[in-house]
């Protein structure tokens, strides 16, 4: 009975939502909208557990001062320190809340993003080389695909058109398949669910 | 060690000051770069134009600070046009660090045009879970927003008279940097025929032209040069990522050229050991 109740919602339930879809009734769209209000009952459960684990793990580390521990010290500040500002200051423009968000968190991560540029130009300089064929290709349209931003006088005319022809044409062939592909995986993924051949959802076994 | 071995081997720190200096030397000089606008764009802004004062459209601030650059530019000038076109616009966001983006935008933008809350704009606020309150939208707003972002019990307000979900809704202009934009394509207009527009991150963009062709998006904004074109397609004038191409422009010539000198080592290397 461990193992069969759990098996047996999830085939009515598999089944149910998938035939529910093609099935344009207010009692069916009603079904429909009790469990997406669960789903999301059962999401914010599973964020209450993510901070529960967060403040545990840094408290364990913080009293074993383990290494980096000073690092959970800051992020439990920060946990605790944007919750309170967000209840008792208010989260509106002009609001500690949102002066800390604005002038602390958005400069750290728009620097880490940034970053990337120099990364990217490394990469670049020392990943493409036109060894073979292949990276010659991946080279040549590397290179158009960056050209369609830069104004080349007479050229820029051509240079738009080709690298709208290479998105348009072999990117979106390539997408397409790999699009279908997910689509196949997630259809053969779900029916095992349901079906009952994939159970590692309900852990051991 | 010879010169084509130095021109492949380049000493890293030798891209990043160049790097560095192709990211500051514009911001200094004063040049423009010439926009061409593209199809994709401007099937965007064409929509936008075609809809009437009192029309309703849902804007998903669907965006971290770190792609700020390239997606708030776009959300602003699009914004503006539909505030200077009397549309009443219909805010949320699924993005953890989207309340911020979004409150900043709002503030700004209802002060700028002299809108109300609740009247002609509302902010529905943060939820997470992208695509189930994408899908919950589509049954009814109330199920994951009872209230805006401020804590004022949606059904006080006015604009939110008569409205239940997507059908109410003209479109849905979707500003995003990560999955979420799967989710507006496959469910609220797969499963609820809301018309989808989006505005992406450059590195995003060439995963979604297939949905172009395939018409499930009205068009697409890509990335700094995406919000360049719109702002030029509405005369912007506030236009920032205008300026920021001349930023992009030049980073892009560096990266090209330091391509050709490797390959040029690459190349001269080979003539030698044959």
């Amino acid at each position: 009975m461990r193992w069969q109740i759990p098996l047996l919602i999830v085939l009515i339930g598999g089944v149910f939502m998938a035939v529910q879809y093609f099935v344009p009734l207010e009692f069916s769209e009603r079904i429909y909208e009790y469990c997406v209000d669960w789903v999301i009952i059962v999401g914010v459960f599973a964020m209450g557990l993510g901070l529960w684990s967060l403040f545990r793990v840094s408290v364990g580390k913080i009293q074993t001062k383990a290494q980096g521990w000073g690092y959970n010290f800051i992020t439990l500040g920060g946990l605790f320190g944007m919750i309170l500002l967000g209840l008792f200051s208010g989260i509106e423009e002009g609001k500690q809340f949102m002066n800390l968000f604005w002038y602390i968190y958005t400069p750290i991560q728009s620097s880490m993003f940034a970053l990337l540029a120099f990364y990217v130009a490394s990469a670049a300089y020392r990943a493409f080389r036109a060894r073979t064929l292949v990276s010659t290709i991946l080279l040549l349209t590397a290179v158009v695909i960056m050209l369609r931003l830069i104004p080349l006088g007479p050229v820029s005319g051509l240079n738009q058109t080709v690298a709208s022809w290479i998105l348009t044409v072999p990117n979106m062939a390539a997408k397409r398949a790999i699009a279908m592909g997910i689509g196949l995986g997630g259809i053969a993924t779900a029916l095992k669910v349901v079906l009952g051949i994939e159970r590692s959802y309900m852990g051991k076994e | 060690m010879a010169f084509y071995e130095k021109l492949m081997t380049m000493d890293r720190r030798v891209v990043y000051i160049t790097m560095a200096l192709a990211v500051a030397i514009p911001l200094f000089v004063p040049f423009q770069v010439p926009i061409h606008t593209t199809s994709e764009v401007k099937s965007v802004y064409d929509f936008i134009e075609s809809l009437k004062p009192g029309d309703r459209l849902l804007i998903a601030i669907d965006y971290d600070p770190n792609a700020m650059a390239e997606l708030h530019p776009m959300a602003l000038t699009i914004c503006r046009q539909c505030f200077a076109k009397g549309i009443k616009l219909f805010f949320v966001t699924l993005s953890q660090n989207g309340p911020g983006m979004a409150e900043q935008l709002v503030s700004r933008l209802s002060k700028e045009f002299n809108k109300k809350n609740g009247v002609d704009y509302i902010y529905l606020g943060y939820k997470p879970y992208p695509g189930l309150v994408i899908l919950s939208m589509g049954q009814n707003f109330r199920i994951s927003f009872p209230m805006d972002y401020y804590g004022t019990p949606v059904d006080s307000m006015p604009i939110m008279q008569g409205i239940r979900n997507y059908d109410d809704m003209k479109a849905v202009i979707a500003f995003e940097a990560g999955w979420v934009a799967d989710s507006w394509i496959g469910d609220a207009n797969g499963r609820y025929k809301l018309p989808v527009a989006l505005g992406l991150t450059g590195v995003m963009t060439a995963d979604y032209y297939p949905y172009i062709q395939s018409k499930q998006i009205i068009g697409l904004m890509g990335g700094l040069k995406g919000a360049a074109e719109y702002e030029t397609l509405a005369k912007a004038k506030d236009r920032i990522a205008s300026r920021g191409m001349k930023v992009q422009t030049i980073t892009h010539i560096v990266v090209i050229l330091f391509i050709i000198v490797g390959n040029i080592g690459f190349f001269m290397s080979r003539r030698k050991k044959l």
